[in-house]
């Protein structure tokens, strides 16, 4: 048991702390923003061009870097902390994705394009209401050679500036796992504007789209969804940690120079306390999305069951939603009347907490999850 | 990162087991799952026969040097050792001040006199320790402490006079360690000394504190001109807040995951009453119970995280936001227990105030929040040296 990062992952966090404070300022971020696509499209090329970490999680016989999920929270932890405007978030669970059907030559192409860079994102859901296979709303239908796919698909994360999309659709009651180009025949991908504008999502129109079967990577692919979507809370919870973290370091740095009455108020009791609970929470999502990431690094290895896994990803989802939220509220809070103007940050940071808590599931639907996994299990010395 | 135990370690977890399933049975079976906080009163007779029993089978002070009678024990096998005692229903250890406090204080700042002295009466659990730090003036602001300690030339000892407060298991025990005023003009931190004072004696009288519980754990400790011996003063006299902090230190770690283990028991508790009363159909305490399940959890991963960081002794982020973090869950835990009973949380066993497991969990748990710091404390603490804000400013009266 050594419940702390080594050094080789210590040197990871630095080199992205230092990279990020240089290249996804607060000026580049709402640059980014302004901006059509919504990305940071030099920022990208740098930190897949000289960075690899959209190579992180992919395996190394597919050209990646053959790390796993605690490096992955490492990274993205610290594009949480800046809101980097690049879609590193996207790539990633597409490439958690693809492993789950590795063994098909598509999608090892598919990987190996990941790692060099290359935009995919996995499209899954219309979230009406709910997120995953029950939100599904395209339906895939095989004739003959190939495959027609039809429906909708939204939120799709850096879906108008994906290369590649992956589609999951309706199969009978499950769902399979399709490779789309954005230019297909009968598929328009829209730019969906957003209430965190760091954050682009597309929607996806699919109107009987033809598939060849080469590009249907899955037809059985409900319970791999499962997995791919609790491994993307995990790398949610990275982002929401660095989201909390941030806005607890600008508002301690703001209340230390903001003088009233004579004092500066980080002086004020009343403003050291709120200031304390923050880090409580900040400090315990992160030791939650430790503990995420090394089961996700144990489901990769066979190690670890499903309900393990979807036990630390509700549990890391409920804590790092609500820290986030908090810290990023509370943040505002703090900074008094600035906190709402647009020049500052921290309402960013707002923003983005608000997005990443609804994203995949809010807090109190994963509590559910786990309320189901305490409450309702048949005790077997019951039955 | 790596979040499973070592083979090694997995085999020394099977013999603590082992050791504990064999010997906690027989004469010691009632006193399986007693003594914790908020029951320390009860069984005391037994509780200090099983501490000779533990001592006689190498179990007391694991983590002390082999030089004084114990195993070197890694930061892993302590954990462990503590997780499987809370696991088997182990008993509130009446060995616990000596040995996690008295103990590591000494080996760090106690003179091979105090050493020879008093290790081996704690490493073979007949010598039992009390702390004497809070005074009813001097709580969170301990460094008020006015208790003082004159050398007296004619006797060629220390004579201690004043009143210490929240003392639990005093009338059991055979020694103290006191924090009082060596320099009279001082009023601060400055001019203090830690003193090895016996118990039974003229100068000491105990006077038990009754709780909202109905029961008393704790007492009042007077001491009237109290002697202690010219070489029971641990360092020298101006030493005893370094010394007084260093122990303080030592009170966070290893035991925290046994700790846990008990909190897992009353949620566990609080689930099957749930299961068995429908509240676990009421989408409310369902959040609740969740909301315990994960807190708890959390505390667990907070606590891997504060062992496994540096060696260097300071106190990291994990480490400061910890008492804090457990005691806050704790309480909010008895107020679940109490909402999940229904209105059955009102009715008592019996006469005269006769609380069953859970009330009496709800009622001591209101204590988690005020000693060893009250959450408004650790809040200052964290705030100022994890955050770096400022300092609180004095007062003048």
């Amino acid at each position: 048991m050594k419940f702390s990062f080594t050094d080789e992952q210590l040197m990871l966090r630095e080199s992205a702390e230092g990279f990020l404070s240089e290249y996804a300022t607060s000026a580049a971020v709402r640059q980014a923003m302004a901006s059509p696509s919504g990305t940071d499209e030099a920022l990208w090329q740098r930190l897949a061009g000289e960075m690899y970490w959209p190579a992180i999680v992919v395996p190394e016989d597919c050209g990646g870097l053959g790390l796993g999920m605690v490096e992955a929270i490492i990274v993205l932890e610290q594009l949480g902390r800046r809101l980097a405007p690049a879609p590193l978030l996207a790539c990633t669970q597409s490439v958690l994705a693809l492993r789950t059907v590795a063994e098909n030559p598509g999608a090892r192409a598919l990987l190996s394009q990941l790692a060099q860079g290359q935009i995919i994102s996995l499209a899954h859901t219309a979230a009406r209401p709910h997120w995953g296979l029950e939100g599904m709303a395209v339906s895939a239908v095989q004739q003959g050679q190939h495959w027609r796919l039809a429906g909708e698909a939204r939120f799709v994360p850096a879906g108008d500036n994906a290369g590649t999309l992956l589609v999951a659709a309706r199969i009978g009651s499950g769902c399979g796992l399709f490779k789309l180009s954005p230019g297909e025949s009968g598929l328009t991908v829209t730019k969906s504007p957003t209430l965190d504008q760091t954050r682009p999502m597309a929607t996806l129109q699919l109107s009987g789209v033809e598939i060849s079967e080469a590009d249907c990577l899955s037809e059985c692919w409900s319970s791999q969804l499962d997995t791919v979507l609790n491994l993307t809370r995990v790398l949610v919870g990275a982002e929401q940690v660095g989201c909390a973290q941030a806005s607890l370091d600008q508002s301690v740095a703001y209340v230390g120079e903001r003088v009233q009455f004579g004092r500066t108020i980080a002086s004020y009791q009343a403003i050291k306390h709120k200031a304390a609970d923050m880090m409580l929470k900040v400090e315990s999502a992160r030791s939650l999305l430790c503990y995420a990431a090394c089961v996700g690094d144990e489901w990769l290895q066979g190690s670890a069951s499903a309900q393990e896994l979807t036990e630390a990803a509700a549990m890391l989802a409920s804590s790092a939603g609500d820290a986030a939220f908090f810290c990023a509220g509370t943040g505002i809070q703090l900074h008094g009347g600035v906190g709402i103007t647009e020049e500052y940050d921290i309402q960013l940071f707002f923003k983005r907490a608000r997005a990443m808590e609804s994203y995949l599931g809010r807090p109190d639907e994963h509590r559910e999850v786990i309320a189901g996994l305490l409450l309702d299990k048949v005790d077997s010395d019951a039955a | 990162m790596q979040l499973r135990f070592t083979e090694a370690d997995e085999h020394f977890r099977a013999q603590v087991a082992d050791w504990l399933s064999d010997n906690l049975s027989g004469e010691f079976s009632a006193i399986r799952h007693r003594g914790g906080p908020g029951d320390e009163h009860v069984y005391l007779t037994e509780r200090k026969a099983w501490e000779q029993r533990l001592a006689d089978g190498g179990w007391t002070c694991i983590g002390w040097p082999e030089a004084w009678g114990g195993r070197d024990a890694t930061i892993e096998q302590q954990v462990i050792f503590n997780e499987e005692y809370a696991r088997a229903g182990g008993p509130g250890r009446v060995g616990h001040i000596g040995e996690t406090l008295t103990g590591p204080t000494l080996l760090a700042f106690g003179s091979e006199v105090q050493k020879e002295r008093y290790l081996p009466g704690i490493r073979n659990g007949k010598e039992l320790w009390c702390q004497g730090y809070s005074e009813p003036g001097a709580g969170s602001d301990l460094a008020a402490v006015r208790t003082r300690a004159a050398f007296h030339e004619a006797s060629g000892q220390w004579q201690i006079t004043g009143q210490k407060v929240w003392t639990s298991l005093a009338h059991e025990s055979d020694y103290v360690f006191v924090l009082a005023r060596t320099d009279p003009a001082e009023t601060t931190h400055r001019g203090l000394g830690f003193f090895l004072v016996p118990m039974a004696q003229p100068g000491v009288t105990i006077r038990p504190i009754k709780q909202l519980t109905g029961t008393a754990e704790f007492n009042e400790v007077f001491f009237d001109g109290a002697l202690c011996a010219a070489d029971d003063i641990v360092g020298e006299p101006g030493d005893g807040w370094k010394v007084a902090m260093g122990l303080l230190g030592f009170e966070r770690g290893v035991s925290t995951l046994g700790q846990q283990m008990l909190f897992q028991t009353e949620l566990d508790e609080i689930v099957r009453i749930a299961k068995a009363n429908g509240s676990a159909r009421d989408p409310a305490l369902r959040q609740r119970i969740a909301e315990a399940h994960i807190g708890l959890r959390t505390l667990r991963y907070n606590s891997l995280r504060m062992l496994s960081g540096g060696d260097d002794g300071s106190l990291s982020r994990e480490a400061m936001i910890y008492k804090l973090c457990w005691s806050s869950w704790h309480r909010n835990l008895g107020k679940l227990a109490m909402d999940v009973l229904g209105p059955d949380a009102e009715l008592l066993d019996g006469e005269p105030y006769a609380l069953n497991r859970l009330q009496s969990l709800f009622l001591f748990t209101r204590a988690d929040t005020i000693y060893g710091g009250t959450n408004q404390i650790q809040r200052n603490i964290i705030a100022e040296r994890a955050l770096g804000m400022p300092r609180e400013p004095r007062g003048q009266i």
